[in-house]
């Protein structure tokens, strides 16, 4: 077996028994890369003398230290938002083309901490602004299961890099879906973990109450794995929450008797390809046979959540996105005046989809429309989260699907916003709420193409839903399948 | 209610932003059909339900008044469209 393809828990297990080493599980991920990133289209930036020498490192310390962390010298892709000293850092925009962090973000520190290797950055929508990575202001990324379709997004560069083993995992960050949907798209599995649970420190911001980092992995194990290195307090980011981070791996008791699971009547609703429906319905059935209790709730303002979304969101963006005026850094134009500086600087800096939405939010929030928009938004996002409060009275997940449709086609969505906006239905209500959620592999359609199913937990309950995955995830076979790239 | 190109053209000057006219054009109707179907929104009643703030409890943040973190000026600097000695240059803002 190519050493690429290994899970990462399988990785760690050759790494510890000298089977393998770091160096060669990095030259096999380089060597795969090769073979396959002209298609696929993953990678920004690659950090190959870096990695080589990280994933040296590693192997020393090994030797030296025998109860090594479980991260230690396994090869990690990063989504190119995460700032990551010395290295291009690009969230695929132009107006950040050259930009080169100048420090590293809590979680990347986290990460080099425990002895992982950092491969390289991969693509996304340019400041994390889509749901299929054709936003991109390099080149779109394309789908390992099949070329003609997106990988999802915005983290499509992360999770296409974990389909096609060009990575053992990845780092994705998730506003409205942007972990969970990709990573149904190209059938891995993806977690976006409460808010405030990981550290958002050095991370690019989009929508500063919704944004969230998590692990895009080849199985359930390895998310519990990389988000007990993530998670915890960071004095740098004061919406991190100082709960103490339980040992993860520990919940995968691959039983799920006695647990509750609410099926939102609202999620399955026209809209929905009937493949997707079926799949989702067979994983929540074989839950119950297996032990679950299964009972149908009602979430009533799910139709609301992607209208409340794109006003709070774009309303963040538009306050984030100020800071980008050619002045300390970034793409900086030459205009006759200062304001005509600024204007050129974004005007030639930013794509048109980061446009609309500073467009948007900019309107939502001047004056005038402030009361008709965001303040109504932010009410019925207070009604969606109450909501949510009182299912998880009586439930302990909720499972719907991660995404209306499998992936579509390449250029299918890109002349209209809206549409592109509604294949984030069934994720987007999750960060509103702040809640935790996963999106694993349930199926295939018709075209060969993966089926993600999602499952919602309770606030810091990211145990519950990794504990569920895993015993799906145990009880079925999707997970091994694997695109022929 | 229906945005207008002049609406459009407001908005863009306060987000610095600026757009040909036929882009303009396009994002008027791509905006307005946007915010036509926001106002789905309306039909809910929330009189009297409190906007939400911040979605975990969130505790004050207090510390020492200490510094904890030393910027590198280099890297900082290196960034920068324009410098000069350990300085951002940048346009003329007072006329």
């Amino acid at each position: 077996m190519n050493p690429a393809a290994l899970t990462l828990h399988a990785a760690g297990e050759k790494l510890r028994s000298r089977e393998l080493s770091s160096q060669e599980l990095t030259e096999a991920v380089y060597r795969r890369i090769g073979e396959t990133d002209k298609r696929v289209q993953a990678y920004l930036t690659l950090c190959r003398d870096a990695a080589l020498a990280q994933a040296k490192q590693a192997d020393d310390r090994r030797k030296r230290d025998g109860a090594a962390p479980p991260l230690l010298g396994i090869p990690i892709a990063v989504k190119d938002n995460f700032l990551t000293r010395g290295v291009r850092t690009t969230c695929a925009s132009k107006i950040l083309g050259d930009f080169i962090a100048p420090y590293d973000a809590t979680v990347i520190k986290r990460l080099r901490d425990a002895g992982a290797v950092i491969i390289g950055k991969t693509n996304l929508d340019e400041f994390a602004m889509g749901s299929s990575a054709e936003n991109s202001a390099f080149f779109p990324t394309r789908n390992p299961w099949n070329l003609e379709r997106v990988p999802g997004g915005s983290s499509g560069g992360s999770a296409a890099a974990v389909a096609a083993d060009q990575c053992i995992a990845a780092l994705g960050t998730d506003t409205g879906g942007s972990i969970r949907q990709p990573a149904a798209c190209c059938g891995v599995v993806g977690l976006k973990p409460t808010y405030g649970r990981v550290s958002r420190y050095g991370i690019i911001a989009f929508a500063s109450s919704m944004d969230q980092v998590g692990p895009i992995t080849k199985e359930v194990r390895d998310s519990a794995l990389l988000l007990e290195a993530l998670a915890g307090h960071d004095p740098a980011d004061s919406t991190s929450v100082g709960r103490p981070v339980p040992p993860y791996g520990e919940a995968l008791t691959g039983d799920v008797k006695g647990l509750r699971l609410g099926v939102p009547k609202e999620y399955f609703v026209s809209g929905m390809a009937p493949a997707v429906e079926r799949a989702v319905r067979d994983a929540i059935a074989l839950l119950e046979k297996n032990g679950a209790a299964v009972e149908e709730i009602s979430l009533p303002h799910t139709e609301f959540a992607v209208a409340v979304y794109y006003i709070v969101a774009t309303a963040e963006a538009s306050s984030n996105l100020a800071r980008y005026d050619g002045m300390r850094y970034g793409h900086r134009a030459a205009g006759k005046d200062l304001n005509e500086t600024y204007m050129l600087s974004r005007e030639q800096g930013f794509g048109p989809e980061v446009k609309r939405r500073i467009m948007l939010g900019t309107y939502a929030l001047s004056a005038g429309y402030y009361d008709a928009y965001y303040l109504k938004a932010q009410q019925v996002r207070a009604l969606i989260k109450k909501h949510f409060d009182e299912a998880f009275q009586h439930c302990d997940a909720i499972i719907t699907p991660t995404a209306p449709t499998t992936a579509f086609k390449m250029g299918e969505k890109t002349q209209d916003p809206l549409q592109m906006y509604l294949s984030d239905i069934y994720t987007i209500s999750i960060n509103l709420a702040g809640l935790p959620a996963l999106s694993l592999p349930c199926g295939f359609d018709q075209d060969n193409m993966p089926i993600g199913m999602q499952i919602i937990g309770k606030p810091f309950d990211e145990a519950t839903i990794l504990r569920l995955a895993h015993a799906y995830e145990q009880a079925t076979e999707w997970h091994t399948k694997k695109p022929n790239i | 209610m229906s945005l207008t190109r002049e609406e459009v053209q407001r908005v863009a000057a306060l987000a610095r932003l600026r757009f040909t006219a036929a882009e303009e054009e396009r994002l008027t109707e791509q905006l307005d059909a946007i915010l036509r179907y926001m106002e789905k929104l309306n039909r809910l009643d929330t009189t009297g339900v409190e906007p939400f703030t911040h979605a975990v409890e969130i505790a004050n943040a207090l510390r020492e008044d200490k510094v904890a973190n030393r910027p590198d000026a280099e890297a900082l600097l290196a960034n920068a469209p324009d410098k000069e000695q350990t300085f951002f240059k940048v346009p003329k803002i007072i006329e």
